[in-house]
């Protein structure tokens, strides 16, 4: 039982450690700056545009479905509060960082494994650089900036997706709408929604870092790691998400 | 000739262990300034990871690694930079860096290497130099996914002899070549090592390599190789290990791996006729 549980609660430290290391070297020099520019290009300019369009056709959805619920107690009119909550809270992070993950983990996972597989990790390391510093702090850096700007944008065009549903298919005026998603927002929304994305920078970027530092067997061993990291990012941005949300209720309820 | 010149790379008992394989076992040599060593051995014997343990890229789950003096097993990775840039590493894939140019592959050691320290103007001069070596001038903008592999081989070796490094360690340089680019490729191996007076570890199996490791030496006057006379650039000055399954099981010059009566030594030996 104990040797069972051995592997992953290695697992589990190694990637802490990594982490550490990741999040210190951000004060150290040598800072690679040009690595970190490049990486928000790839990280955020990429994943643009499906993340616009799943935050679009997921305020699409929830307007239509939600709609129908609010209209047995005539309520249609609020439409509006239930796609900006829903959106800010929970399925813009969400959704956002999952579509980062499927794209960015999976990417950074392969690139990173390939480069270990051919020994250029080796390879910089012989020829004076560390690899966290290199490799692994840029895209944590870039992740943490680009996965709330995502996550900001996904919710905007999520809810301007609701009110084009609202307006041309619900009868819901523009004004009704704008105004009860507005007040519907308050600033513990708003927290939840940014914070989210920012703990999820951290888990897209870095289990890609780790599964591609992990890779061995050859192109195989690649393909094995690029699966392991979407997996593994998608997992505990669901289980992660659940625990912040939590958090954030008892905070809230501690309050009033 | 006695020579009190401390060893300038030096193995004390190293044993690597991955979970369950063990790659080296109780591995003990030294090699001397100037001199070279071919290391021979089958395909999982422990090759790559001798070399990667003088780099200190892995670190010996028992015994000492000494380079220049100083014992690698105790240091961290930062202070290994600093030994890292004294070391040539030639990697058995080249490994050279996919998304940067020739250019860059070869300037990298000069601009990252601690103790380096190339003045930013005088890094173009001395990378086209080392291309030059090589004799791949004009493919400073090529990536190295548009060489070819004897290409490829020759960016990494300027990579390797860029800084000028006073050890280099070449892991298989003529594996899945052809054997005229194969010879190309010693010939620079040679001529590095005999224009700097380097110290050199080179893995290999074939033999016929290490036989011009050992008897061949470069004539910069007319720009290729030569025999060397006896005893000028002789046997002494070349040392022949054989390792199997982690275990350093010969060492000696090229007479007495020839005469060696273990049949696994004796794969390695091509008699040339
Ligand atoms: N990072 C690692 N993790 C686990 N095992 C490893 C690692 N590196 C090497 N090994 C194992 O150590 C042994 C020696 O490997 P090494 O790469 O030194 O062989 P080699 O002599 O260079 O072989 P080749 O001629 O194929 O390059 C092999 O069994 C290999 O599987
Ligand atoms: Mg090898």
């Amino acid at each position: 039982m104990l040797d069972l549980l051995k592997g992953p609660v290695l697992t589990v430290q190694d990637f802490f450690i990594l982490t550490g290391t990741a999040v210190r070297n951000i004060f150290r020099s040598p800072h690679y700056s040009d690595d970190i520019v490049l990486q928000m290009d790839a990280i955020g300019v990429g994943s643009m545009p499906i993340v616009v369009l799943t935050g679009f056709f997921s305020g699409a959805v929830m307007a239509l479905q939600m709609s129908r619920a609010l209209a047995q107690y005539g309520q249609v009119g609020r439409t509006g509060m239930i796609v900006a909550i829903s959106l800010v809270r929970e399925l813009g992070p969400d959704l956002t960082a999952l579509m980062v993950a499927g794209r960015t983990s999976s990417g950074i996972a392969s690139e990173l494994g390939s480069m270990k597989v051919t020994e250029q990790i080796d390879a910089m390391r012989a020829l004076g650089t560390d690899p966290i510093q290199k490799l692994v702090t840029p895209r944590l850096v870039a992740a943490a900036v680009m996965l709330p700007l995502l996550t900001i944008i996904a919710d905007f065009v999520g809810i301007f997706a609701g009110w084009v549903i609202s307006v041309f298919f619900l009868n819901v005026t523009t004004r009704q709408y704008w105004s009860s998603a507005w007040r519907a927002l308050v600033w513990n929304d708003v927290a939840q929604g940014l914070v989210k994305p920012f703990v999820f920078a951290f888990v897209v970027a870095l289990i890609g870092c780790f599964y591609g530092l992990r890779t061995t067997g050859g192109t195989q061993g690649v393909g094995r790691s690029t699966t392991q990291a979407m997996v593994t990012a998608s997992v505990l941005i669901f289980v992660l998400t659940y625990f912040i949300t939590q958090i954030f209720l008892y905070a809230s309820s501690a309050q009033m | 000739m006695a020579d009190p010149a401390p060893p300038i790379l030096r193995f004390e008992n190293v044993s690597v262990v991955f979970d369950d394989v063990t790659a080296l076992s109780k591995v003990s040599f030294e090699a001397r300034q100037g001199e070279s060593r071919v290391i021979l051995g089958e395909a999982g014997s422990g090759k790559t990871v001798l070399l990667k343990a003088a780099l200190g890229l892995v670190k010996p789950t028992s015994g000492k690694v000494y380079v220049f003096g100083r014992d690698l097993t105790t240091m961290r990775e930062r202070e290994l930079f600093e030994i890292r840039s004294k070391i040539g590493m030639l990697f058995q894939e080249s490994a050279l860096f996919d998304s940067l140019t020739i250019e860059e592959n070869v300037a990298y050691p000069l601009q990252n290497q601690k103790s380096i320290s190339c003045p930013p103007d005088q890094v173009r001069p001395r990378v086209e130099e080392a291309l030059k070596f090589v004799e791949l001038g004009g493919t400073l903008a090529k990536f190295p996914s548009e060489l070819s592999g004897g290409m490829r081989r020759r960016a990494a070796i300027a990579r390797t002899v860029v800084t000028n490094p006073p050890l280099t360690l070449y892991d298989s340089p003529t594996a899945g070549l052809d054997p005229i680019t194969a010879y190309t490729i010693m010939e620079l191996l040679i001529k590095a090592r005999d224009v700097a007076q380097t110290t050199t570890l080179l893995v290999t199996y074939r033999y016929q390599d290490g036989n011009l490791v050992a008897n061949f030496r470069y004539n910069s006057e007319q720009g290729r190789l030569e025999r060397a006379h006896n005893g000028d650039l002789g046997n002494p000055r070349t040392t022949f290990m054989a390792l199997r399954q982690g275990s350093l099981i010969f060492e000696g010059d090229q007479h007495s791996l020839e005469a060696s009566a273990d049949p696994y030594v004796n794969k390695f030996v091509k008699k040339h006729s």
